[in-house]
């Protein structure tokens, strides 16, 4: 049996079925991103004057992915038009460039939450420096560190300061021009110990719901170009106009994709 | 000589009645179309980042106003060429108004309900 209206235009419509189903899914999708980014309004206009976080995360690292996810929709939209005009070989190429982009822009977003996953902030209960908070990269920690036993100790790229308000603005004057050292930290001198994961403030977990939210697209997506760039090809010898609707319809879920970093990046990155 | 049961690589266009493919496409055009693209994304990435670090008003309220207006131009290049949507079908354009109307809904509700605590709500 065949499946109607796979390459013909359906009548009442006038596009072919998965295209739209594509827009019908990409509907329920920009719902589903609207209702995190409200979460993000919510959260930002309802903090406190000075607790919203700025600068913590890499602006230069947040533009290449930018630049990278750009290409990538290029590339994809430049492997459909091969295909268009019936060029298979370029088809290939583009396509694989699109593969290649996407896992630079997963490597590139794995580098920065492994960023934060080894960022600590110290809150000091005893010891000379007590009162103050540490913050800074994790070094290494000794053999015998335990918190709950309160033994060992934990040594930090980073420096001390006496208000938490005062890692809220990295882009400050005042934090630009910190000097971070080494710093020896006893488990027996820390009152909480917590790095920089989703649980340590709303900012990091609406960061990390929201870009980790749209890897797992860009994960997906590329598991589907995968699949057309490699076994799913086959297709092209048989029906090659069926082939080339598919690869518009997983362009367009790509495209999508790139449309929601577009805001992700200036809304998390710059604001 | 290549055997006749084996279809090449390139093979025709399948017989359908009524495709897509009535719309002839140029690769040559859609290459110089992404060249410009990626030169204005560049360009507007550029921008938002420079407006990011600019010292424009007291606090972040232009700026904000800017970069979402840069990432907004950034937003049509890519529905707009990339996707085609400045020369979809009726019915794309209908689910797509359909889906502003939603989406306008559901941020405006949430931010028109952001004060709206219920009584006895304990702010910390």
């Amino acid at each position: 049996m065949e499946i109607p209206y796979t390459v013909d235009l359906r009548p009442d419509t006038g596009v072919y079925n998965a295209k739209i189903g594509i827009w019908l899914f990409l509907a329920s999708e920009v719902m589903l991103f609207g209702a995190l980014f409200s979460a993000y309004i919510l959260l930002r206009v309802g903090a406190e004057p000075g607790l919203w976080p700025h600068g913590w995360l890499d602006v230069r690292l947040g533009a290449i992915n930018t630049l990278l996810l750009a290409l990538s929709a290029i590339t994809t939209l430049l492997a459909w038009a091969a295909c268009k005009v019936r060029q298979f070989g370029k088809f290939k190429f583009f396509h694989a460039c699109t593969i290649l982009l996407a896992l630079t822009f997963l490597g590139i977003k794995s580098y920065e939450y492994h960023d934060k996953w080894i960022h600590y902030e110290i809150a000091l209960g005893s010891g000379p420096e007590a009162g103050k908070f540490a913050d800074g990269h994790l070094v290494e920690k000794s053999a015998d560190f335990d918190l709950a036993k309160k033994t060992g100790t934990v040594t930090l790229h980073g420096h001390f300061v006496a208000d938490r308000k005062e890692l809220m603005d990295l882009r400050s004057p005042a934090a630009q021009a910190v000097q971070n050292e080494e710093l020896t930290i006893k488990a027996a001198d820390i009152a909480k110990m917590e790095n920089y994961g989703p649980k340590h403030n709303t900012f990091t977990a609406i960061y990390f719901t929201l870009t980790g939210l749209h890897a797992l697209h860009i994960l997906g997506g590329t598991a589907v170009i995968f699949y057309l760039w490699g076994p799913g090809s086959k297709l092209w010898r048989r029906d090659p106009e069926r082939f080339t609707n598919r690869i518009e319809v997983s362009g367009l879920f790509w495209h999508f994709v790139d449309l929601v970093w577009i805001f992700l990046f200036p809304v998390l990155y710059l604001t | 000589m290549s055997d006749p049961k084996v279809p090449s690589h390139n093979p025709p266009a399948a017989n359908h009645a009524a495709t897509e493919t009535a719309h002839p496409v140029d690769f040559n055009r859609y290459v110089r179309l992404c060249g410009v693209i990626f030169l204005v994304v560049l360009c507007t990435t550029s921008a938002m980042i420079a407006t990011s670090f600019s010292h424009l008003g007291e606090g972040w309220t232009l700026k904000v106003t800017l970069i979402l207006a840069i990432a907004a131009i950034n937003a049509f290049l890519v529905a707009g060429f990339l996707m085609h949507l400045l020369s979809e079908k009726k019915l794309v354009y209908s689910v797509l108004g359909l889906t502003v109307a939603f989406f306008i809904g559901l941020v405006g509700l949430t931010i028109w309900a952001t004060s709206n605590f219920p009584p006895g709500t304990v702010s910390h």
